[in-house]
């Protein structure tokens, strides 16, 4: 399973929204419209019962995450190595191998929702 | 035995006619791919997913000549410490099947203990092959980062993930890992070691001038039935000859919070992929592409998995990415660097594995603070990419108690060697 890089830029991009946000409010004070921004960056819609306690659920580990404020500043890139492989043509999935188990296809691709 | 819910699946697989594990029955947690054969990460959202192609550790069993007998239950994306957040209900302790087996790899720990499987492959992100373990009175290891391949298992988090075995002896649970350690071309974080273990070799339970370093943080606050039984643990390992000494490491106080903020940012990324278009749950096409995948994963999704999405998206989002994410690296360099100052004085580090007895079924689900502490002794070792080895201790409150043994970076005969030691 890869990811989509396109996903990724785009939840990237919408993340970047959130500065202000950051800015204006103190981290352990979680509200409704906090959680249901995240959810919306993330593409979760929540259940009633999920908004109803993800906020005070939030505010109390956020709160315990904020003591990493503590932590002394660390070097920590030193031991890492790039691993690379030459980039030669191997065996991979087939086309039906990989549409297998797509919700919906046609003409051999993968059938998605529209995208606007 | 009453039903304990070991496993999702129950589907043979053979592997070769002869081999180290000939004859040998295997529990594979499920979210570890089997060609052929569904695999759910305990989740909706892979409900009826059949993976085309086999992780390599599925490989490497088949080839030793292990039989598969099913896909363990386990909690949701491996998102749990009790396998009670699995979409197909959770998993009871052989032990006491109104206690929870741990998480969350329970099914996997569950079927070794219940006899439904001779040894099982679990995960471990951040605890996750040895809570189980330590929670149904057997073996489990989580091996060094880059040991074994991930090729083929579903991602949580990445750079803390191994996958690891579980068995009713540290000599059993050694030959598993002898099994499936070593390099794949497939998995660019494996390395050359392990490439022709015998750590089964190393299960000789000679600790005749092995020190022991004792870490007073990872006893502070623990149950104290469970301080007992592994400080009586130890003390017969001293009687065997090996030397205790006390070592700190004020690092792992830091260490439940890094490894949340990682995990959870990790998770975020990682499960980005599930939007119901090319595999797993669809809540069908009729929105925009927006709405289409947010209603997709909220159906897809189980409630704990979705608090860790939004807490990693709200980690590494804008504004909050330095105080938290930069700040957990910061975090993991030191829990490392930590370890790494211990590992000049001393050969193996000890702890309770989990600071806890078994939770009641439903004790402490809807409490996800209390669930995460409950990790403080099994994250410091993900964070810092070391092998360790859960062994039974004794019982306390006839609950089985799991003494932590930890090595350095590829110490897997160290660690398996001191475990020994305490079987006996």
């Amino acid at each position: 399973m890869s990811d989509s890089p396109d996903e990724r830029s785009e939840a990237a991009a919408d993340a970047a929204d959130t500065v202000d946000a950051a800015e204006a409010a103190d981290a352990t004070d979680v509200d409704v419209e906090d959680v249901d921004h995240v959810a919306g960056l993330a593409r979760v819609d929540l259940e009633a019962a999920e908004r109803e306690a993800f906020p005070e659920q939030f505010a109390e580990i956020l709160e315990y995450f904020e003591t990493l404020d503590e932590v002394p500043e660390f070097d920590r890139e030193a031991e890492l190595v790039n691993v690379m492989r030459p980039d030669e043509v191997r065996e991979g999935l087939t086309q039906s191998e990989a549409l297998r188990n797509a919700a919906e296809t046609e003409d051999g691709y993968f059938r998605g929702p529209r995208v606007s | 035995m009453a039903d304990v819910n070991a496993f999702i699946t129950e589907e043979t697989i053979e592997g070769a006619d002869d081999g180290p594990l000939a004859g040998t029955t295997v529990a594979v947690k499920d979210n570890i791919s089997t060609a052929g054969v569904e695999t759910t990460c305990g989740s909706r959202m892979l409900e009826g997913y059949v993976p085309p192609y086999d992780a390599t550790v599925v490989t490497r069993l088949a080839d030793a000549g292990a039989t598969i007998v099913g896909k363990a239950n386990m909690d949701e994306f491996g998102m749990g410490t009790t396998t009670e957040t699995s979409h197909f209900g959770p998993t009871r302790n052989p032990v006491d099947p109104d206690r929870v087996p741990g998480g969350s790899s329970g099914g996997s720990a569950a079927a070794v203990a219940a006899g439904e499987a001779d040894v099982a492959l679990g995960t471990d992100t951040g605890g996750s092959v040895r809570c189980p373990a330590a929670f149904c009175g057997v073996v489990g290891i989580k091996p060094t980062y880059g040991l074994v391949s991930r090729y083929g298992l579903i991602a949580y988090a990445n750079s803390l993930e191994q996958v690891g075995p579980i068995a009713g002896t540290v000599e059993e649970a050694a030959a598993l890992l002898d099994v499936i350690a070593g390099p794949d071309p497939h998995d660019a974080t494996t390395r050359e070691a392990g490439a022709d273990a015998n750590y089964a070799a190393a299960a000789d339970g000679d600790v005749e001038g092995m020190t022991v370093g004792v870490v007073p943080e990872l006893f502070e606050g623990a149950h104290e039935g469970v301080v007992e039984t592994v400080e009586a643990a130890l003390s017969d390992l001293e009687a065997q000859g090996a030397e205790t000494v006390e070592v700190s490491l004020p690092s792992v106080e830091h260490a439940v919070q890094a490894y949340y903020v990682i995990a959870t940012s990790e998770a975020s990324s990682n499960l980005a992929r599930f939007d119901g278009v090319r595999y797993g749950h669809s809540a069908g096409h009729d929105g925009n592409w927006n709405e289409t995948f947010a209603e997709t994963r909220s159906e897809g999704f189980g409630e704990e998995v979705k608090r860790r999405i939004l807490l990693g998206t709200y980690a590494l989002s804008a504004g909050y990415h330095e105080k938290y994410y930069a700040k957990a690296q910061d975090a993991r360099a030191w829990v490392r660097s930590d370890f790494d100052d211990a590992f000049a004085d001393v050969d193996v580090i000890a702890s309770p594995t989990m600071p806890v007895l078994p939770f009641e079924l439903g004790e402490g689900i809807d409490d996800p603070m209390t669930m995460y502490l409950a990790d403080a002794n099994t994250t410091p070792v993900n964070l810092a990419n070391l092998p360790a080895i859960s062994v039974p201790a004794g019982t306390a409150e006839g609950l089985p108690v799991g003494l932590q043994l930890i090595g350095p970076k590829f110490g897997e005969e160290t660690i398996v060697r001191a475990a020994s030691a305490v079987e006996e």
